[in-house]
């Protein structure tokens, strides 16, 4: 009946092509949001400006992979191959973002934002050239190959991708409470402080560069850790999959949709965003003939637009930040009250 | 106890002191010091050089010459450092703003520096130095401490509210303050820290004169009440006089003259100063 009062899209059709789709996308989602959160610390609490995330999504996949590969082959050349269980290489690539975090922090964390953006622009077009043309240090051009799946051998691989699913939903959970415990605390408010206000934060007695410090290699260690899960999810990774657009630009999207300087905000951004961009193939057949074949490039155009319109009329995003940052200073504050009057009612009556 | 005149203690000494910026002679010798526990005001026309005095004094801008020597007990046996800033004998010229405030020393900013996204209470709580909380990973390991502490800082901060009956707008964000109760905030984060010393860089700056006196009333409350010493820099010679215990008349840079708000307001040349215009 609805059918034919409504074109249905086609990709609605099959229940099975809807599960297919929602697996694999909700796998990237889970991932992606695990970035974002990082990025939210960094950013959307502390104000840093990292405009290299594909740089350290890079070294948290290469760092996972070559240690949980085998030894190289014929016709491969890479370092290491150690061959050590999955869940160390996620370990090693979190290790390896922080401390990509730490040596450009050291540096460029004491001047201005801008000079940190530009350093972490240049350092993932390094990396990138580096991993592209150095012999025998990740393989080249060619990219690493057959990276081992995490509890791939217990598993069919028919069922596979729903382990998967799982893995990156309870890695997202944990990151997210794991961001959520240490920032809505003192800490919380003092990279709060510091992004709002540099001054009063220093005259209010905190040091304001080790706290920038922790925030950048704290966000460093969850990129990191998102691109270990990410190469041990695809299975193949090689420079050119850790473009700009998709590494850092289409991060900073899903943060300012969301609303920076909260973790909901940022796993709802990757969500709307992701959506709206791996949604496209599903509407790609039932548009017409001369827009379907354009339409992986109206995406980044409309990607585009989609940020001009958030920072112009919506600036806070879809889950604007709320005012509160430490969690215990409600309770603290309610105590505090009743402690307050039940001291001044005792001195009144003295009085 | 410390209201009135006050026995010879100074916390703060400032000392033939220098500034040039360029050929412009910004501060051109001024001495003067602060009473342990008074309310000092320092005053001038604009251009008198007391805002470059207070800047060498928290370290923003260091001296050409002279000395700023805060809290040392024997003034005479400090050697006579060129620009230099001691604080308890030890040199803190040049320190960030952040280690003057640990040695007790707080400001406060001419025109009010809250941090809007914030609740008027957390702007509050995020003075306390040593913080456990502020630890990355202690909100993980020890959140039953960290929670006390919150406690401890959050009843602090209402007191400090209630002195200056603003505890109504604890949990209101402190950009949709008044511009007089963000004054007042400003104010309240100072005290937040116990300091030895507040140095208020003019309070009553575009603020109307029914708010100038609630400041004047509150300052006057705050040191009656912790017996904290006050520096004050403005240019209104109504809330100066109203204020302060000793006032220092600066003009071209040098001191004019100082005394009790009474000398000085019937001094011919500070009369000058203001309302004759430029002096010399």
């Amino acid at each position: 009946m609805i059918e034919a009062l409504l074109p249905v899209p086609t990709f609605l059709v099959s229940l099975s092509g809807v599960m297919n789709w929602s697996v694999g996308f909700f796998t990237t989602i889970a991932i992606l949001g695990i970035v974002t959160l990082g990025l939210n610390i960094q950013w959307g609490y502390t104000g840093v400006f990292n405009f290299g995330i594909a740089a350290f999504l890079m070294v948290g996949a290469y760092t996972s992979a070559l240690l949980t590969l085998p030894p190289a082959g014929d016709f491969q050349s890479y370092q290491l191959g150690l061959q050590l269980p999955v869940v160390v290489g996620w370990l090693g690539g979190a290790a390896a973002g922080a401390v990509l975090a730490f040596l450009i922090g050291m540096p460029t964390l004491r001047l201005r934002g801008d000079f940190l953006a530009i350093a972490t622009i240049g350092m993932a077009a390094i990396l990138r050239t580096v991993a592209n043309t150095s012999e025998g240090l990740v393989n080249r051009a060619r990219g690493l190959n057959g990276i081992p799946r995490f509890m791939g051998d217990y598993v069919e691989p028919s069922d596979y991708r729903w382990v998967l699913l799982a893995t990156c939903v309870v890695a997202l959970a944990l990151v997210y409470l794991l961001v959520r415990a240490v920032t809505q605390s003192p800490w919380g408010r003092v990279l709060r402080a510091i992004r709002d206000n540099e001054a009063t934060a220093q005259a209010a007695g905190k040091a304001t560069v080790p706290y920038r410090m922790q925030s950048f290699v704290l966000g460093g260690a969850i990129m990191g850790f998102a691109g270990a899960l990410w190469a041990h999810r695809v299975g193949t990774i090689a420079p050119d999959s850790f473009s700009d657009l998709f590494g850092t630009f289409f991060i900073w999207t899903m943060l300012i949709v969301g609303g920076s300087g909260n973790h909901l905000g940022a796993v709802v951004g990757t969500l709307v965003v992701g959506f709206f961009w791996f949604g496209t193939p599903l509407i790609q057949e039932d548009l017409p003939k001369a827009l379907g074949t354009q339409v992986f490039v109206l995406r980044q155009f409309a990607i585009g637009l989609l940020v001009v319109a958030f920072i112009l009329w919506l600036p806070k995003g879809l889950v604007p930040e709320q005012a509160p940052v430490s969690r215990f200073a409600p309770t603290a504050h309610r105590s505090a009250l009743d402690r307050l009057r039940a001291r001044l009612g005792g001195g009144e009556s003295a009085a | 106890m410390h209201g009135g005149a006050v026995a010879d203690d100074p916390i703060l000494v400032v000392d033939r002191l220098e500034k040039r910026f360029g050929g412009n002679r910004a501060v051109d010798g001024a001495s003067f010091s602060v009473q342990r526990g008074s309310i000092t005001g320092l005053i001038g026309p604009n251009g008198a050089g007391k805002t470059t005095c207070f800047y060498m004094i928290v370290g923003l801008v260091q001296a050409d010459q002279g000395r700023v020597l805060i809290d040392d007990l024997d003034v005479s046996h400090q050697p006579m450092h060129r620009g230099r800033v001691t604080f308890a004998g030890r040199d803190i010229t040049g320190q960030p703003s952040h280690r003057i405030f640990r040695h007790g020393l707080v400001r406060t900013f001419q025109i009010p520096q809250e941090l809007g996204r914030m609740t008027v209470i957390e702007n509050l709580m995020l003075v306390p130095a040593g913080q456990t909380g502020e630890r990355l990973w202690e909100p993980l390991l020890r959140p039953w401490r960290v929670r006390a502490e919150e406690q401890a800082n959050a009843e602090r901060a209402h007191e400090v509210l209630r002195q200056m009956t603003q505890d109504h707008l604890a949990l209101e964000p402190a950009a949709n303050l008044s511009g007089g109760q963000r004054k007042l905030l400003e104010l309240a984060r100072a005290l937040m820290a116990t300091p030895k010393m507040i140095l208020l860089d003019e309070p009553s700056a575009g603020v109307n004169p029914t708010l100038a006196q609630r400041l004047v009333d509150d300052i006057l409350g705050i040191r009656r009440d912790t017996g904290v010493t006050f520096l004050v820099i403005g240019h209104d010679m109504d809330v100066i006089a109203r204020l302060s215990d000793h006032v220092v008349v600066m003009a071209a840079g040098q001191v004019l003259t100082q005394g009790t708000p009474d000398e000085v307001l019937s001094n011919t040349e500070v009369q000058e100063a203001y309302l004759g215009g430029q002096v010399r």
